[in-house]
């Protein structure tokens, strides 16, 4: 079978603060068979999903990638939570709502109008869906039996439900089914899909430092020893709003560790 | 050639608003073979079952067709009007022009052109019909019950009443089933136990009924009148004749930390137990994925300290194969898991419990003697948030999409008997909605918030975590459309129930219908409740359905009253149409026995005479009609052709097609 390529938008932060997230990424990808081209003229998604129905140069950086990508009709994938919250939101506006789809084309020019053609699949879901965590399980060469891990969802890749279509938004199970997958087990605490603070942190510190809190002393009593992330911004959070923390990883560095693929990074 | 009359029915406007019966009759007279044709406002009337009965001997009709409803509805009617005209029952056809023609047709072309061409088919089946004689069958006057609930012990006693012999089989070591581990029962509040254990004890010295537990039904072969069942004994490792119940090796036996199946895994027992003090039968039962002596064959406690001698660790499965005339099924139910709902901490906190929980949390049987304690510390909650629905009316597949019908007269009846023991207590109580149909049901609900002071909240539990020992409700109050946050020390979960999981294997060993969620489906959802659409097999109790225990009792009446009256008949008339092989054509290769669901074929050698005055021996099919119930599979498994259905023959079936091809 041919190698699966896919469109791969990576984000800003993923150039900068989130470097990990996204080198361990593509080390996995290649150990597990599938190619994540960078699209070649991606710009920043725009952050945060522009709520008002009459915004739409916010919108036009996530269409030109969406359109890119079906002119190499290939699916886009992405790996932060946030390019994929906005991305795969803002796709579904150019799906559903006329008035979007021909303010943005009107906008952009292209050469075919972008009508939501593209479909948008975060790294998560491509271990899920594509490869398999069946088939993931297979290739996993150095288990991480015995490590205790508790998924953090946030609130990005879950909400709001219906539109992301990525798990159940008060039950998820896709992380804690990758965690079985590379050998560990998962510990389920009930705050690994409550916000981390988010943006908050600029403003109010200590309001993020008490979401932080909460979700560590829960997490640690459910008996879990690290978290693993999909989200940049939750990383930064997880990581310097905790009084007494516990260690955070995003999961990719986890899965090229038990691909035994991380030492390949330089 | 046939001499064959056509009775067009108008069903009042139900046929004839959509099609024209007058042109239907019209042009099926023109049909070859047919001598009369007419139309009549109601067939199935005194008035139109005369009209045929004349016809038949005006014309001398050897051959009847009627355009009417489903064969379902009135096609033994039609049978039994000609038959007292003097005519074959089996020379009648049905044509349905309503279910499969006026009801889903909307323009009278259409229904008008559908209607003829389905009368003509049933004109070109009946030229080729012949008369049938249905024989008679024997009828085993024995029932058997599976499942020994409430349900199932009510079905056995009344069958035993009318004097019949009963099995119940159950697969636990003792009957009494779900009642046996609920406290109170709602709306009277009246202790389960004193009501059930009457119950199970005289089902125990009723000389009619015996008692298969801890076994279970492990294959039905035959037919309604004689079923032939083998029912697997379990080993128990105890001789349940010599077991007293005295109980000492349940004290003596030093495997202690065996999780309680009947206090749900809230306290241990040991590996030699007896379920609890009322148990029937009460004798002891040995679980082998604990005991060491099973195990490694180290230990033997249990054997030195009975009295009685009745340990005996080699016993075996037993089978025992019985013939009964009727099978009701009684299996009952079970809460739902609730892994895919840790949005409520269940699997996080032991203080989050399930309904049937709590139950025996209340119980001066349960673990806690009757005292409600929190299973984390032992201390007395002050706080306690039901959630109701959690699994039932889901509309995202994690859970049932059906109310559960149960969960909101038992919450009340919980959130009662809390406020009653411990006035100290809050409770709160979240829900989609109320629903209290039954009687004295609402005024039971009213007396909990008016009397009791429970707070009623509508909305649900969006989240629940364990926080320094207490546990944090997030919910919704959509009445008042705030965001409630309660710090709560229980919070109990009214879990979907859903069909025991025997359920499905059961249904596939009785060729008994099941609906998408597994509950058996009754022959008519309104005017035959307690009866499968398989011909013997009746329903008892929430293997049908959610039900609480009135509805359930009654339900099982009703199953026992059917399966008297069937016991009473010493045969029954067997069906006709039944598969019968072409000698000439057969070459026993035994496809047709493989595929036959009721084992009503067999082979045998027989003689042929060969060219030249030779005897050739082969190996035939033959079908014994009276098991075989015309289901039809050997006719298509059959490579040869050679099996054919008797009312439903091949050549029958292509007329038919060829007519409406014409």
């Amino acid at each position: 079978m041919a190698k699966l390529t896919y469109s791969y938008f990576p984000g800003c932060t993923l150039k900068t603060k989130g470097k990990d997230l996204d080198k361990y990424g593509r080390l996995a990808a290649q150990a597990l068979d599938f190619e994540l081209e960078e699209l070649a003229d991606w710009q920043c998604c725009g952050a945060v999903y522009p709520m008002a129905k009459d915004e739409i140069a916010t919108r036009l950086s996530s269409v030109r990638a969406l359109a890119s990508a079906k002119a190499q009709s290939r699916e886009l994938v992405t790996l932060c939570s946030a390019c994929h919250h906005v991305i795969k939101r803002v796709n579904l506006d150019v799906q559903n709502d006329d008035e979007i789809c021909q303010k943005v084309n009107r906008y952009l020019k292209l050469d075919t109008p972008y009508a939501g053609e593209t479909n948008v699949l975060h790294y998560l879901e491509v271990l899920r869906d594509r490869v398999g965590f069946d088939n993931l399980k297979a290739k996993v060469v150095r288990p991480l039996t015995g490590m205790k891990i508790g998924a953090y969802y946030g609130c990005l890749l879950l909400r709001p439900g219906k539109e992301m279509g990525f798990d159940n938004p008060e039950n998820p199970t896709i992380i804690e089914d990758f965690i079985r997958a590379i050998g560990a087990e998962p510990v389920i605490y009930a705050r690994r899909n409550e916000c981390c603070g988010g943006y908050c942190t600029l403003e109010n510190k200590a309001y993020a430092q008490k979401q932080v809190d909460a979700i560590m002393d829960n997490a640690k009593a459910q008996g879990a020893e690290m978290l693993v992330t999909a989200c940049p911004l939750c990383m930064y959070n997880l990581k310097n709003n905790a009084a007494d923390g516990l260690e955070v990883k995003y999961f990719t560095e986890l899965l090229a560790e038990a691909l035994g693929v991380k030492e390949n990074a330089e | 050639m046939q001499r064959i009359g056509v009775f067009v029915c108008w069903c009042g406007s139900n046929i004839a608003a959509t099609v024209d019966v007058e042109k239907v009759s019209q042009v099926l007279a023109q049909e070859p073979g047919v001598v009369f044709s007419t139309n009549y406002q109601y067939m199935c009337s005194q008035a139109g079952q005369e009209m045929i009965q004349e016809s038949i001997h005006k014309y001398n009709l050897t051959g009847v067709v009627i355009c009417s409803c489903s064969p379902r509805m009135h096609e033994a009617t039609f049978r039994k009007t000609c038959e007292k005209a003097g005519l074959n029952g089996h020379m009648v056809e049905i044509a349905n022009i309503r279910e499969q023609c006026s009801w889903i047709h909307k323009d009278k072309d259409v229904g008008t052109e559908k209607a003829v061409v389905l009368g003509r088919a049933a004109i070109a089946k009946v030229h080729l019909n012949a008369p049938l004689t249905a024989g008679q069958s024997p009828v085993k006057k024995r029932a058997l019950v599976i499942g020994g609930g409430i349900a199932g012990i009510q079905t056995a006693l009344d069958i035993a009443d009318a004097g019949f012999d009963v099995d119940i089989v159950e697969k636990q070591p003792t009957i009494g089933g779900k009642m046996t581990q609920i406290d109170k029962t709602f709306p009277t509040l009246d202790c389960a136990a004193c009501i059930l254990t009457p119950k199970m004890v005289d089902a125990a010295q009723n000389e009619k009924i015996h008692i298969y537990s801890y076994a279970e039904v492990e294959s039905v072969k035959g037919f309604v009148g004689n079923f032939n069942v083998t029912i697997k004994k379990k080993a128990r490792y105890v001789d349940e004749t010599k077991c007293t119940g005295c109980g000492l090796c349940t004290e003596k036996c030093p495997q202690k930390k065996v999780p309680n199946a009947f206090n749900l895994g809230l306290d241990n027992r040991r590996a030699i137990y007896i379920p609890f003090a009322q148990a029937v039968p009460k004798v002891a039962t040995i679980d082998a994925d604990y005991c060491t002596m099973l195990k490694s064959g180290k230990c033997g406690v249990c054997s030195k300290v009975c009295t009685a001698g009745a340990i005996d660790y080699k016993q075996k499965d037993e089978l025992i194969e019985q013939e009964y005339g009727a099978i009701v099924v009684a299996t009952g139910f079970n809460p739902i898991k609730l892994d895919k709902y840790d949005e409520f901490a269940y699997s996080q906190s032991p203080d989050v419990v399930t309904s049937l929980e709590f139950e025996r949390l209340m119980n001066a049987a349960g673990p806690t003697g009757g005292t409600l304690l929190r299973p984390s510390d032992g201390t007395h909650p002050h706080t306690i948030v039901f959630v109701q629905c959690v699994g039932s009316r889901c509309d995202d597949g994690r859970g049932k999409s059906y109310c559960s019908k149960i969960c909101c007269m038992y919450t009340a009846k919980h959130a009662m008997l809390c406020r009653e023991k411990y006035p100290d207590t809050d409770v709160y109580v979240f829900y989609i909605d109320v629903r209290t149909p039954g009687k004295n049901f609402d005024e039971f609900y009213r007396r909990a918030v008016e009397e009791y002071g429970v707070h009623y909240v509508k909305g649900m539990v969006g989240k629940v975590v364990p926080q320094d020992g207490k546990l944090k409700v997030q919910a919704s109050d959509l009445l008042g459309d705030r965001q409630l946050h309660i710090d709560a020390d229980m919070v109990v979960l009214a879990a979907a129930i859903e069909p025991d999981e025997t359920a499905r294997p059961l249904a596939t060993k009785l060729t008994a219908s099941m609906d998408t969620n597994d509950f058996f489906t009754e022959a008519h959802p309104k005017l035959r409740p307690v009866e499968s659409p398989t011909a013997g097999i009746f329903l008892s109790g929430a293997c049908q359905g959610p039900k609480d225990i009135p509805e359930t009792v009654a339900q099982a009446s009703a199953a026992a009253a059917k399966v008297i009256g069937l016991l009473c008949k010493d045969s029954l008339t067997c069906n006709p149409c039944t598969a019968q092989p072409d000698e000439l054509m057969c070459n026993g290769c035994s496809s047709c026995e493989k595929v036959c669901p009721y084992g009503a074929i067999t082979y045998a050698d027989k003689e042929f005479r060969g060219p030249n005055r030779t005897t050739l021996i082969r190996r035939m099919a033959q079908v014994n009609p009276a098991v075989c119930q015309g289901c039809g599979a050997c006719t298509v498994a059959c490579p040869s052709g050679a099996m054919d259905l008797k009312g439903f023959s091949n050549k029958q079936i292509m007329a038919e097609v060829d007519a409406i091809c014409r």
